[in-house]
């Protein structure tokens, strides 16, 4: 009866003198690469996302779309503003590549013939192929300066006459270029998605943490308010909140006033990824094991939980990023958010908001083309991270 | 002190004198009741009775099992002794070895338990779980020694490779993760970061239960070899009565938060004095095949909610044996014959099968 462990004990007792067990080495031997029980957690993160090509694509679009952000002056043909009177509505320009090489490729768009309906007195453009505007690349243009500091007068690309414009995407109600104001609108649509979250990650995981950590009264309370915020339908607390915005103050107050009141409502659902992670990591063996090392409560936070929940953290952060660019996109669309003058993929689609404007020039709607590349790539990125945010699963 | 006795040491000497064992750790009337919060504002609805008044005795350098079945409270008990869960009532009195005096561990604060949380330590049920993926078998080892003694980087090291080497790994693998080994290979990193502080007590919680059954023996053997070479106590739970056997020198049974009997092990196994011990070991699989089997007691209906404990004998409700008193009078846990004590109010007069090896 009951004689296993002892029959066991005589071969068992003897192998555990030194060494681990030849079983066991094997075990861990068998197909393992050597490097492989070296990897940290982010290398491990990262091994997994490679893999998730969508995610891998979408997270060189919007690389690329933070570059064009950064650098939007200099990629931009012109400014934001730069008006043409003559010029309301111009359609998109095609480039034009002459193979003559007289002196290397000449790259030109063809100017523009403009006559005035007679019945309506709209204008009218018709492409002109007697006309040539070149084009080159570092042409000297409209002068700037580089994030409000360097003075420069090159883009990338344009027309070699500085007076002479290119529309490549067509031009707007005002003959403004329209590249150029969806690459300068891309600077507030995107930094707002990154500010607002920002913020509403510091609230989230200021509020999280404590709803987590401490449980009890706090955490009901700090739920009720995520419920309370939660259950407000997000159109009527726009209108509230932006009818509380001053009308007098100026682009750039409207500015942040539109991020904390994205942020506002944007911080309750990290905040429960949060709390949930704290409430469950604090139940977790490794977890009560630190405390049992003599681990203090910083310890336990920092080294501890705040790593194991850092991966998740960062999947809801990426997918919050679309959320807000759509809501800072819906407010402006809807007069709430910012206002002319200022420049962002909202405002501009509100310029997009009748039919009549979209029959004599769609490329009005370009934008909205920008703001959906832009989400579904930031949405590749953050699945493929969610889906990589565990590699010890 | 006699070192620490095998499997056919002394075990019986402790039945002849056990009083002269000193009690490293001691419970007196070790309580914790979970409340239980139902609706909106978490009133309190009941008492989860986890743990109902412990007398618990485990003698130095010895190896006390506690075992019953899931839910019984078992693990509860254990994490309270290390004060994972605070104690709702009781005393825990550890002996501090420097002046041979006692502490109540439950009445200490945080700041003041910290020097007795490096002389109890515990090893985890799962070795997956317990050691944090995120850190090399440095850091995981390293820690308590790093939190508690302060130890530079050259130092810290040598001690973890010192201790890797001392539970049968490989000092130079102590920069991988743990994703790197096997459960056998892991639990001994658990054991590893155990030992680091030179323990008095470890509490094993079900240590070997995640794992197989032939990496479960060389995970015992070294456990004991550790006990022989560094003077440890254990405070072995487990719901695996073969290998309580081959472990413990005294064994006690709980059901529903309450110790049903003590006793040496060989005692214990050989003639139990409550019929709950009785149905455990008849369930206990006989790997010899040509050995007679016995009747094996089927016990009726399931564990008694902890939260709603029968009156009287808890266990009277699937007891062969119970009468009308056991229904209404709750029976004391009192000393039966020397050594071995039992709550069962008719324990003298049962005839009660055990098993013998």
């Amino acid at each position: 009866m009951l004689s296993w462990p002892r029959a066991l004990s005589r071969k068992g007792r003897r192998d555990t003198g030194g060494g681990s067990s030849p079983e066991e080495s094997a075990a861990r031997e068998a197909g393992a690469d050597p490097e492989l029980g070296r990897a940290s957690q982010w290398r491990l993160v990262w091994r997994k996302f490679r893999k998730h090509k969508l995610a891998v694509g979408g997270a060189v679009v919007v690389l690329a779309v933070y570059l064009v952000v950064v650098f939007a002056e200099f990629l931009a043909p012109a400014s934001a503003s730069a008006t043409d009177e003559r010029l309301t509505y111009a359609p998109p320009q095609t480039i034009q590549v002459d193979f003559s090489f007289s002196d290397g490729l000449d790259f030109y768009v063809y100017g523009y013939e403009t006559r005035r309906d007679p019945e309506t007195f709209e204008q009218k453009h018709t492409v002109d192929t007697s006309q040539k505007i070149p084009l080159r690349l570092l042409p000297r243009g409209e002068s700037y300066e580089m994030w409000g500091l360097i003075p420069m007068d090159r883009h990338l690309f344009g027309p070699v006459d500085a007076d002479q414009r290119a529309y490549f995407l067509g031009a707007d109600r005002s003959g403004r270029d329209l590249l150029s104001r969806i690459i300068h609108g891309a600077r507030v649509s995107l930094s707002i998605g990154l500010i607002g979250v920002v913020v509403s990650f510091a609230l989230g995981l200021f509020f999280g943490g404590i709803s987590g950590y401490f449980g009890g009264a706090p955490d009901t309370a700090i739920q009720r308010l995520i419920e309370f915020l939660m259950a407000i339908p997000t159109l009527p607390l726009w209108l509230a909140l932006s009818a509380a915005v001053p009308p007098d103050w100026g682009p750039l107050m409207r500015y942040f006033a539109i991020t904390t009141i994205l942020s506002v409502i944007g911080w309750t659902g990290l905040a429960r990824v949060v709390r949930g992670r704290f409430l469950s990591l604090r139940e977790d063996d490794f977890v009560i094991a630190a405390r049992l090392d003599g681990c203090g409560r910083r310890r336990i936070i920092f080294r501890h939980m705040v790593p194991s929940m850092s991966s998740h953290v960062i999947a809801s952060l990426s997918m919050a990023v679309p959320a807000m660019i759509l809501g800072e996109t819906a407010m402006s669309f809807l007069g709430l958010g910012l206002q002319s003058p200022a420049v962002s993929w909202g405002v501009l689609l509100q310029e997009a908001q009748n039919v009549r404007t979209i029959e004599t020039a769609p490329w009005l709607m370009l934008p909205g083309l920008a703001v959906f590349v832009t989400v579904l790539a930031m949405n590749f990125v953050g699945d493929g991270l969610r889906d990589s945010a565990d590699p010890y699963k | 002190m006699n070192p620490p006795p095998g499997k056919d040491g002394p075990v019986t000497s402790t039945t002849a004198a056990p009083r002269e064992d000193v009690a490293l750790l001691e419970t007196r009337g070790l309580t914790k009741h979970f409340p239980l919060r139902r609706g909106l504002l978490g009133r309190v609805a009941g008492q989860v009775r986890a743990v109902d008044g412990v007398d618990l005795r485990v003698p130095a350098r010895r190896t006390v099992a506690l075992v019953g079945e899931s839910g019984c409270g078992k693990s509860t008990l254990g994490r309270c002794l290390l004060r994972v869960y605070e104690p709702t009532a009781g005393q825990i009195l550890f002996r501090d070895p420097a002046d041979g005096g006692t502490v109540d561990l439950a009445a200490l604060d945080e700041a003041a338990l910290k020097p007795y949380r490096s002389q109890i330590r515990m090893v985890f049920q799962d070795p997956f779980a317990s050691l944090n993926p995120r850190m090399t078998l440095l850091q995981i080892v390293g820690e308590p020694l790093r939190v508690n003694r302060g130890l530079g980087r050259e130092e810290l090291e040598e001690q973890v490779a010192e201790l890797l080497r001392r539970v049968g790994l490989r000092p130079e693998h102590m920069r991988r993760y743990p994703n790197a080994f096997s459960g056998g290979q892991r639990q001994r990193v658990g054991i590893a970061r155990a030992l680091a502080l030179s323990p008095r007590l470890v509490v094993a919680d079900e240590a070997v239960s995640a794992l197989d059954v032939s990496v479960r023996a060389q995970i015992l053997n070294l456990l004991k070899d550790l006990q022989d070479e560094e003077d440890l106590t254990y405070l072995f739970i487990s719901h695996d009565l073969g290998v309580v056997e081959y472990m413990a020198d005294e064994v006690v049974v709980m059901y529903v938060g309450r110790i049903v009997e003590t006793g040496a092990t060989d005692e214990l196994y050989g003639r139990p004095l409550h019929p709950y011990t009785e149905a455990l070991l008849s369930a206990v699989p006989d790997p010899d095949p040509t050995a007679r089997r016995q009747e094996r007691i089927v016990l009726r209906g399931e564990v008694a909610d902890p939260s709603r404990v029968p009156a009287g004998c808890p266990f009277h409700p699937r007891c062969f044996h119970a009468r009308d008193r056991c229904a209404t009078e709750v029976p004391a846990l009192r000393e039966i014959r020397p050594g071995r004590k039992a709550a069962c109010h008719f324990a003298e007069e049962l005839e009660l099968r055990g098993v013998r090896s």
